[in-house]
């Protein structure tokens, strides 16, 4: 459980009781059963809870107070919750396409009105997916090697990798070979792991690590 | 053996192949100034009979070793082999039985070279078993043999484990009216104190090649301080061969292809006259020139490194991307010829496909004359 961010508190804080008065008492972490006078607030994991008084001052601070609590407690509960930033401090990964010029715009179709929350989210959620994809190229571990080999030690920074080139006859397969054709080879003989079905997240990730990597560059299919 | 019924030997292509490549080897390592026409001729047919015409030219004179008149040197060769990247045998015996492919090339080398040089990166994560087999399988080297220090084989224990075995990371030694030169040139500021890192995880770090949390490499000053005490007493028509880990130049940051203080060791080297550099760390044919600097890197017995998308020199000549079906191929050692005035023709011995050699006369004037068969297949 890896995917909370600061979405998480903007749909929280609009989730809390608006209005109301007096002092303010700390939420405090949930026990099994609501303590009398309180009610439970969940996280969107469905697991994380706090216990809020119902007397609870409706006010926005509160509700960041109540955010911020059930942050903290998952935060605790998930180490490594700041994975991404780690990945990416180590092993650059090429960062998505910016879409912000759309924010504002369109027809009132298709996407509706673009705000500036769709972006971050179409960019958090995608470059994720690569730099998930970088933990698994960078990790002989992550790759089932027996041999202690993973893709980075032939290919930094995916460099070799030539995305843009697939589909291609590949004349040591005897066949035309995807991406992801070739990404099984290479698990299979220099790493010596075990081949992904290829709507493994592990294999989706791969792909789109690779693809982050060669940004820019024209696809050329076929090309030697 | 003798009730061995006589079968007729069918030979595979392959076999022939290897068979006439070996036969002309021989005769190549062989080439005295004598035989020289004995030789070429039957090289010649050997390397048109193995498809190698193109190539033929570019790695003739091998082995030029007669002493001219007032010559710096009487010419020899030496050997190398270098980036093993040894795991324990256990772990990963692919890697063990490549660095014994290579020694057994340098072995089989007749005459034999005047030593071997290990070029840095005999382990992969630094630790004493990796080590220890490394310096075992060394042992069986016939030649003498000199090592430098990679940072694979350092970050584990910060180079106690190679001292003990090998002696100092920097040194220097004559050898037939040359001087050498061992630099330790993988020396990282300590980026691991601060973030709390384990001996295992600093290794880990270092030994990701495009890991950004490591700092570049360097020689460092005190090292500068003895190489230029070290160099002070010696005349520059001396010919001197630098050996770093490292390239001793700035060419691709990212991978840490790259030295960070190579300025200022160029400069301690730019009053020589003919100055060679031999560096590991970057598992491909590598060709670079500086001044009166020749560069060269060596092969990889492990794995090969891609060419870097920025920086390349102009004079390299890149080796043709490796084929990822064949687990040896873009892999090697090599052999140096150093001439009687002191530069030297760096020989690639890529296994699995014909050798490349880069000559000093290829350097010296500038890529115009001797130049490399380009690649049929180059970087992406």
């Amino acid at each position: 459980m890896k995917k909370f961010g600061s979405l998480a508190l903007i749909l929280l804080a609009s989730m809390l009781p608006a209005g109301a008065d007096s002092q303010s008492p700390s939420p405090q972490q949930s026990p099994a059963t609501p303590a009398p006078g309180s009610k439970t607030v969940k996280l969107c994991d469905n697991k994380t809870t706090v216990q809020v008084p119902n007397d609870a001052p409706r006010t926005r601070a509160e509700g960041q107070k109540i955010s911020d609590a059930l942050m903290a407690q998952w935060k605790a509960t998930n180490p490594n919750n700041d994975w991404v930033q780690g990945e990416v401090e180590a092993h650059q990964v090429v960062t998505p396409a910016d879409n912000s010029k759309l924010i504002g715009t369109g027809q009132s179709s298709t996407y509706g009105t673009v705000t500036k929350q769709d972006v971050q989210v179409w960019k958090n959620e995608t470059y994720k997916t690569a730099v998930y994809g970088s933990t698994v190229f960078h990790s002989g571990d992550q790759l089932g090697s027996e041999i202690a080999v993973s893709c980075d030690m032939c290919h930094p920074r995916a460099a070799n990798t030539h995305p843009e080139s697939y589909p291609k006859f590949q004349p040591q397969l005897g066949r035309v070979a995807l991406l992801r054709d070739m990404i099984n080879w290479c698990i299979e003989h220099p790493v010596r792991g075990k081949v992904l079905a290829p709507d493994d997240p592990k294999m989706r990730a791969l792909e789109a690590y690779i693809i982050a990597q060669r940004k820019g560059v024209p696809l050329d299919y076929g090309k030697r | 053996m003798k009730d061995k019924p006589t079968i007729p030997r069918i030979k595979s292509v392959e076999t022939r192949y290897l068979e006439e490549r070996e036969t002309l080897f021989r005769g190549l390592q062989n080439l005295g100034r004598r035989g020289f026409l004995k030789v070429s001729t039957g090289a010649a047919a050997a390397a048109m009979a193995a498809g190698v015409s193109n190539h033929f030219h570019s790695f003739l004179p091998v082995n030029v070793a007669y002493a001219a008149e007032g010559a710096a040197t009487p010419g020899f060769t030496f050997a190398y082999i270098s980036d093993s990247h040894l795991y324990i045998k256990k772990t990963n015996e692919r890697f063990v039985r490549q660095l014994l492919r290579a020694v057994d090339d340098v072995n089989r080398l007749d005459p034999q070279p005047d030593f071997v040089f290990y070029g840095g990166d005999l382990a992969q994560l630094g630790r004493k078993e990796e080590l220890d087999l490394g310096a075992q399988i060394l042992k069986s080297i016939k030649a003498p043999v000199h090592m430098m220090a990679g940072e694979h084989d350092w970050y584990f224990d910060l180079g106690q484990r190679w001292n003990e075995l090998f002696g100092a990371q920097t040194y220097s030694f004559d050898h037939k009216g040359v001087h050498f030169v061992v630099l330790m040139s993988v020396v990282e500021k300590d980026f691991w104190s601060a973030r709390g890192m384990t001996p295992a995880e600093r290794m880990h770090t270092v030994a990701g090649l495009d890991n950004a949390v490591q700092s570049a490499f360097e020689v460092g000053a005190p090292q500068r301080e003895w190489l230029r005490k070290d160099l002070e007493k010696i005349p520059t028509t001396t010919p001197i061969i630098v050996f770093s880990h490292s390239p001793l130049y700035k060419l691709y940051r990212p991978w840490n292809f790259w030295t960070d203080d190579a300025e200022e060791v160029q400069a301690l080297l730019q009053r020589f006259d003919r100055v060679t550099v031999l560096h590991g760390h970057t598992h491909q044919v590598l060709t670079n020139r500086i001044g009166n600097i020749q560069f060269h890197g060596m092969l990889s017995t492990a794995w090969p490194w891609p060419y870097a998308p920025q920086g390349l020199p102009a004079l390299t000549v890149q080796m043709n991307r490796p084929n990822p079906f064949d687990s040896n191929d873009g892999l090697g050692d090599g052999t140096v010829a150093v001439h009687p005035d002191g530069l030297v023709d760096k020989l690639y011995n890529l296994w699995n496909r014909n050798p490349m050699q880069v000559k000093a006369s290829y350097l010296s004037s500038g890529g115009k004359s001797d130049v490399p068969t380009a690649p049929t297949l180059a970087s992406y």
